[in-house]
């Protein structure tokens, strides 16, 4: 797996699931960017996607941005929340590009309503879509961390050693950003996430 | 300091730095977050009104005693505030600035209409901002515009600008040196007799305006390569910027007036000229109309729908023009097919289900409105039929009855209305007076959750209080029906679904309007949740009766991997939270409450 460089934008694309915390980690994300010294766009559709509905965010961060959007066969890094959302975004990867994702499933509506299948052998198919993937159970690393609320922060941790922050940005904006009375909980997560991903 | 902000936070940052101490909207995405962070300043005043056109109104009341103004609403919402704004815009208002978010590609929006026509309609500027930054300073530059030449101005952002985030640098407040004064001013009274010179006063300060045009800083001409010369706004000069690097470009900031001497100039520097824009080909044909020649524009680029840097790149490159990102160009690999999709839907415990469960199981024609229970229309209710315009529920309900005549009383022409609380205050009301006034008997059901839910929770008139927070008068809703001349108005318990369909089956017998007020506060704005209701499995018979109730807490285990004969439900604790609504469904008693919490 190769790591983004600073010299050319970086297209990172967020996908998941209303209420799992998407929105958060591309704030996080793009307060990174920020820090960091570079010109930022990020993009995501509101509106009803917070009532279960697919979430999809667009970061992007270089020495000049125009576009808010890139578009499919051109992301850098994929991080999915969810397992059926990185396999129905994986298209949007270069071919060198890197899938981060949690293992964890959730059910669409249509699912629950017996309306639809979930895919079988979902973390097959999506190795056999894509040549760059790690899948972790984030949940599992979160409720280990202290609390399965801070999943968003353990794909974070996953995720950083692929992006050109220091250790020391990652530090002060999670701190500057977080509420004190989950903070400590949230940067376990994200140390337990970095770990998971060196494996 | 620089700051990452949305457009939306960025108009309200630059509400706050041109000395704006007004401001109104309803809310509407892409537009809402415009006000709930114009109400973190407070030295601004800010509301909620009831509807766009109220808050409009309220607006040019404020420019009266010479404030400056902001009202934000969604592209539909410009519809109903369409008549004070014209009449603003003869009025003359200075220092008011109306935001309209358009949403192409309509991701949360019935029409895809691009409102920057209101621009000559209506004759006013258009000024349209294509970054965080630009939606800031293009709030400052629009009050100035409007103070200068006293007229609204029109600040047009999509969902894509005023979602996206980018860098802002922020700056100061400037505020106007005279206080608020309530001076007499002829020109606010539009009696026809007494307006006879406005529409000519109009056209010339249109014409001053034009003049103006090409002297602003808001329209630049930016030289590279000069075989090809692009005319872009918005969100589209991002995406053609990123789509053709080497290009030239003319960036429009004011899309209506276009600057003519501007356009002229750049059609001489560059060899060929194209105009990439989102929907309506405005800016070209106001080109055209110049008489100045453009080689390609709306015919290279989808006609509906949000552009991206992919559809601008492949439209022109098809057509031969050169410089094409390849990055863009290149065909990106197929999306795995026959994937479950995953569209929005009711939350777990969401009061509207109970209500869709049993207007699906009575089978009557619903005429629906615009809120969170829109989605009653996709499976497994499929309980909405038709789906029109804030409030429109209520008079298409009327327009059925009165159309169908004596057989609308029918079994097979029974209907109902089902209408948000916001929703009905915005603009139910008078539909429910209409029905009352001319003899109808419909059953208007009003979801009473407490909130504007869909948009992310925003306060209504129930509520108890306003925007910036004040406390305020709760409406008895009960009380206003009966006002409008509805006798029967009864309230009902939302997740009681057996009281629902008495309520509901008696209000259709009825010769009368009848108004059933289902309540339950929203879920996710109210933060409710009780202990999960859990399933016995060896009462579950695994006829999945409970799954018509369309709740993402309730999951199927197939039956080999429980080793029984039948596949068994579950409920996700996670998710659940114990309005026991799929327990009302359950023939076999096999929904439970957590012990001790029984009905």
């Amino acid at each position: 797996m190769t790591t983004t460089t600073t010299t050319t934008t970086t297209n990172l694309l967020l996908a998941g699931v209303g209420g799992q915390g998407v929105i958060l980690a591309s704030y996080l994300l793009s307060q990174m960017a920020l820090e960091a010294g570079f010109d930022i766009k990020q993009s995501e559709v509101h509106g009803m996607a917070q009532r279960g509905g697919s979430v999809v965010s667009h970061l992007r961060f270089g020495r000049e941005v125009h576009s808010p959007l890139f578009t499919a066969g051109t992301a850098d890094i994929l991080l999915s929340f969810e397992p059926l959302e990185a396999l129905r975004y994986v298209n949007w990867l270069k071919p060198e590009g890197i899938l981060i994702y949690n293992t964890v499933q959730v059910n669409p509506s249509t699912v629950a309503s017996g309306l639809a299948k979930y895919p079988d052998r979902i973390e097959e198919r999506i190795a056999e879509a894509h040549a760059h993937v790690l899948g972790i159970n984030a949940v599992a690393i979160a409720t280990q961390a202290g609390t399965a609320r801070a999943t968003n922060l353990v794909l974070l941790g996953a995720l950083s050693p692929r992006l050109p922050f220091t250790d020391e940005q990652w530090d002060a904006v999670l701190r500057r950003e977080l509420a004190p009375a989950i903070l400590e909980v949230n940067l376990r997560a994200f140390q337990l996430g970095k770990e998971a991903a060196k494996v | 300091m620089r700051s990452v902000m949305s457009g939306n936070e960025a108009i309200a940052r630059g509400a706050w730095e041109a000395g704006v101490t007004v401001a109104t909207a309803y809310p509407g995405t892409p537009s809402t977050e415009i006000l709930e962070n114009v109400a973190t300043y407070p030295d601004i005043y800010s509301e909620w009104s009831v509807n766009e056109k109220v808050a409009v109104e309220v607006a040019i009341g404020a420019t009266e005693v010479g404030a400056r103004c902001l009202s934000a609403m969604k592209v539909v919402g410009l519809n109903v505030a369409a008549d004070p704004v014209f009449n603003a815009s003869y009025v003359g208002t200075p220092g008011y600035v109306v935001v309209v978010a358009d949403d192409p590609g309509r991701y949360s929006s019935q029409t895809e209409q691009d409102n920057r026509r209101l621009g000559p309609y209506a004759k006013l500027p258009v000024l349209e901002p294509a970054t965080s930054q630009e939606c800031k300073d293009f709030v400052r530059a629009g009050i100035e515009l409007s103070e200068r030449f006293g007229t609204p101005v029109m600040l047009r952002t999509t969902t894509r600008t005023s979602h996206s985030k980018g860098l802002v640098e922020l700056g100061g407040r400037v505020e106007k040196t005279d206080p608020p004064a309530l001076v007499r001013q002829p020109r606010y009274s539009l009696l026809p007799g007494l307006t006879r010179t406005r529409h000519q006063e109009l056209e010339e300060r249109m014409s001053r305006i034009r003049a103006w045009a090409d002297e602003s800083h808001l329209n630049r001409i930016e030289m590279a390569d000069a075989e090809v010369g692009i005319v872009a706004c918005g969100a589209a000069y991002q995406f053609a910027r990123e789509a053709f690097p080497r290009a030239s470009f003319l960036k429009v900031g004011m899309s209506y007036p276009l600057p003519e001497k501007l356009v002229r100039d750049f059609r001489a520097k560059v060899r060929r000229l194209y105009v990439v824009e989102e929907l309506d080909p405005f800016l070209e044909e106001q080109i055209r109309l110049m008489g100045v020649q453009v080689d390609g524009g709306a015919e290279l680029l989808p006609r509906w729908g949000e552009l991206d840097p992919y559809l601008v790149a492949t439209g022109l490159a098809r057509a031969g023009v050169p410089g094409a990102n390849p990055i863009f160009t290149t065909q990106p690999a197929a999306p795995v097919q026959g994937l479950p999709m995953r569209p929005p839907t009711l939350c777990p415990g969401c009061g509207h289900r109970g209500v869709f469960t049993v207007l699906s199981r009575l089978k009557v024609f619903v005429a629906g409105d615009i809120g969170c229970y829109t989605l009653g229309i996709l499976p497994p209710f499929n309980a909405l039929h038709s789906d029109i315009c804030m409030g429109a529920s209520i008079g298409t309900a009327h327009g059925i009855e009165k159309a169908l005549g004596a057989t609308a009383r029918d079994k097979k022409n029974r209907k109902v209305s089902v209408i948000g609380d916001s929703t009905f205050f915005h603009s139910g009301m008078t539909g429910l007076l209409n029905i009352v006034w001319n003899g109808g008997s419909s059953v208007v059901i009003i979801l009473d959750n407490r909130t504007t839910a869909m948009t992310g929770g925003q306060e209504t008139p129930a509520m108890g209080r306003t925007l910036s927070g004040k406390e305020a008068p709760a409406v008895d809703m009960e009380a206003l029906c009966r006002a409008l001349g509805v006798s029967r108005v009864q309230t009902v318990d939302a997740y009681d679904l057996a009281a629902l369909e008495t309520s509901i089956k008696a209000a259709l017998d009825a010769d009368e309007p009848a108004v059933i007020i289902a309540q339950a506060p929203c879920v996710l704005e109210y933060k409710i949740k009780w202990e999960p209701w859990v399933i016995e499995a060896d009462a579950c018979t695994g006829c999945m009766r409970c799954l018509r109730v369309g709740c993402t807490a309730l999951g199927v285990i197939p039956a080999a991997e429980v080793g029984r004969e039948k596949d068994l439900v579950t409920i996700d604790a996670s998710l659940c939270i114990g309005c026991g609504v799929c327990a009302q469904m359950c023939r076999f008693d096999a929904i439970h409450a957590p012990a001790g919490k029984e009905g």
